[in-house]
């Protein structure tokens, strides 16, 4: 049953491009690399109980990547494995000095990290073009076409989305959510604890750089706002809208928080008061998520 | 030349010992980790850039941003954090909205341009100091810094208020069965710490200047002084202050592009080794 759900699914965002003026479809494939970028951020917060801010650094570090690398001389897919590497790269350190925190400190820390790297990209003029950012030359030949970059963009996602929920469903997911519940316990069972939370955070990582490279892609733009603070809590918010737990729950909260801001944008340019509100208002009444909103309601 | 920079990460290191003790107390006591501290300091230094400049008196600026930021820190605490208490991730991600909501409104309000608070004339001009010229003010900033360190130590270590915050840092749960009145003792904490944020705003947008995004700034380097100190610690946010004022003044004069690198390799290094800061343990 479940299955033909996810097929329907499928088909239903395959569709879209058929279906979507571009412009729509422009926002379509923003969600789905949101998704990708909040899902990558539960695989933490839901399943290692670590609630990392510093995801939208990890996402942005990629985008930086695979432009600089474009603009270099690389092939476009290349440039886009070096991408993900490099996110890879900077989620081992990050999660060498993180892992052996947690809570708060935890969220303290990446938060830190993250910052730094943003930073680093508004000072480092010379490599990251400073507050202008860089512009990117992607989008040539076969890219150039909205349509076939938002199915390339569906198809990575889904198969990135499938190796997660394979991934949180496997018996290394399976010890993550026992070290959520109870870390001593499992230290005392002779699981290596660090090592399995640092694995996860640099598998998190990967994915969040995946998904920053599909952005590179599809906005051949890079600036110091994609690696600052609001995108790591915007990506956070997305984890949390859609529950913290739930893997699939990233398109829902994805979807939320870009219509939501499109819906704004279009009235007002408030969008950062808007999302300080959001974020305040699920913390308040909402922090197990809309699903979690709607299950305590028909309970 | 070399005095000239040592004074500037001395000075420095000042304001951000101002900014981050506020923060680490807030942080140690109640166990809230304000990320909203950057804006408080943000908004301290817009109201005191109003008063004072408005007054004339920069010394009515400084309280005004002070009592401002008292108040607002007041509201942040008995409006919002109330509702979440004791959930520790639920309060850093409400901190976190309040300070996008402030960003917003402050860029509403006050606009994209920077601002400087006017100082007063006897603090302007530069006076000879180790055979350098350097700016009175800059000293002035300084002087205060270690003023407000040992006033802060001297409530820390000799008044009954400073023994019942080091009891809480320590162990909360303890303090509350020996019954204290610890809604009290965090509010106050809580506008305290908001105040000393103000403050530094009031101090630090003298001679840097207010802008959006400064809030951010000054936050990171205050993240890194309460991560390198620990948790709650004064001294430890001295040392913290001490050792990234220096580290990014020097690292500014030599490598310009990479101080970023001079400023968070050693914090990298240290909490590869202390995880929990020089002086703090696990919350």
């Amino acid at each position: 049953m479940r299955a033909v759900f996810i097929l329907a699914g499928l088909v239903a965002l395959a569709s879209m491009p058929l279906l979507l003026p571009s412009y729509q479809l422009g926002i379509a494939s923003e969600i789905l690399i949101f998704s990708v970028l909040a899902m990558s951020v539960n695989l933490l917060a839901g399943y290692a109980g670590r609630t990392p801010l510093c995801h939208g650094a990890i996402f942005g570090t990629s985008t930086y990547v695979v432009i600089i690398a474009a603009a270099a001389g690389v092939p476009v897919w290349a440039a886009c494995l070096l991408g993900v590497a490099a996110a890879g790269g900077l989620s081992v350190v990050f999660g060498i000095i993180a892992v052996r925190t947690s809570g708060v400190y935890f969220l303290l820390l990446t938060l830190a990290l993250g910052l730094i790297i943003w930073g680093i990209c508004l000072r480092w003029t010379g490599v990251t073009g400073g507050e202008n950012g860089l512009r990117g030359d992607l989008r040539q030949g076969w890219l150039a076409d909205s349509q076939r970059l938002y199915w390339l963009i569906l198809v990575v996602g889904a198969v990135l989305t499938f190796a997660m929920w394979r991934l949180v469903r496997s018996p290394f997911g399976l010890t993550l959510r026992a070290i959520k519940d109870s870390p001593s316990r499992m230290a005392a069972l002779g699981h290596d604890v660090p090592a399995h939370l640092f694995a996860a955070f640099v598998a998190s990582g990967l994915f969040a750089g995946a998904a920053g490279a599909l952005y590179a892609l599809f906005n051949d733009f890079v600036s110091p706002t994609t690696v600052a603070l609001p995108q790591s809590v915007e990506g956070l918010l997305m984890a949390i809208v859609g529950g913290v737990g739930n893997i699939l729950g990233g398109l829902v909260g994805a979807f939320v928080l870009i219509a939501l801001e499109q819906f704004v944008s279009a009235y007002t340019e408030r969008w950062l008061s808007v999302l300080g509100l959001t974020a305040i208002a699920i913390m308040l009444f909402a922090p197990q998520g809309l699903l979690g909103l709607l299950q305590r309601k028909s309970q | 030349m070399l005095g000239f920079q040592l004074l500037n990460g001395l000075t420095f290191a000042a304001l951000l010992f101002v900014v981050a003790s506020g923060f680490t107390l807030v942080f140690g006591l109640l166990r809230i980790v304000n990320l909203a501290h950057g804006a408080l300091y943000l908004l301290g230094g817009y109201v005191a850039y109003e008063v004072g400049g408005r007054s004339g008196s920069f010394a009515a600026g400084v309280v005004a941003a002070m009592v401002a930021v008292a108040l607002a820190g007041l509201a942040l605490d008995r409006g919002l954090l109330r509702f979440v208490k004791g959930q520790d991730l639920r309060q850093v991600l409400l901190t976190v909205g309040v300070g996008l909501v402030l960003n917003d409104l402050f860029l509403v309000i006050w606009g994209g341009d920077a601002f400087t608070v006017p100082t007063p004339e006897a603090l302007q001009g530069a006076a000879v100091v180790m055979g350098v010229f350097y700016p009175k003010y800059r000293l002035f900033v300084l002087l205060a810094g270690v003023a407000i360190f040992v006033l802060l130590w001297l409530v820390m270590n000799r008044t009954r208020y400073g023994a019942l915050i080091r009891a809480g840092v320590d162990d909360a749960e303890m303090l509350s069965a020996t019954g204290v009145d610890q809604g009290r003792l965090f509010v106050i904490t809580f506008m305290l710490g908001s105040a000393l944020a103000g403050l530094g705003g009031a101090m630090g947008g003298a001679f840097l200047s207010l802008y959006p995004g400064a809030d951010a700034e000054i936050l990171v380097f205050s993240l890194a002084v309460v991560i390198i100190g620990g948790r709650g610690s004064l001294e430890g946010a001295a040392i913290g202050a001490l050792l990234i004022g220096l580290l990014n003044t020097f690292g500014q004069v030599w490598f310009p592009e990479l101080s970023y690198f001079v400023v968070f390799g050693p914090m990298a290094l240290l909490l590869a080794f202390r995880p929990y800061g020089l002086f703090g343990r696990a919350a």
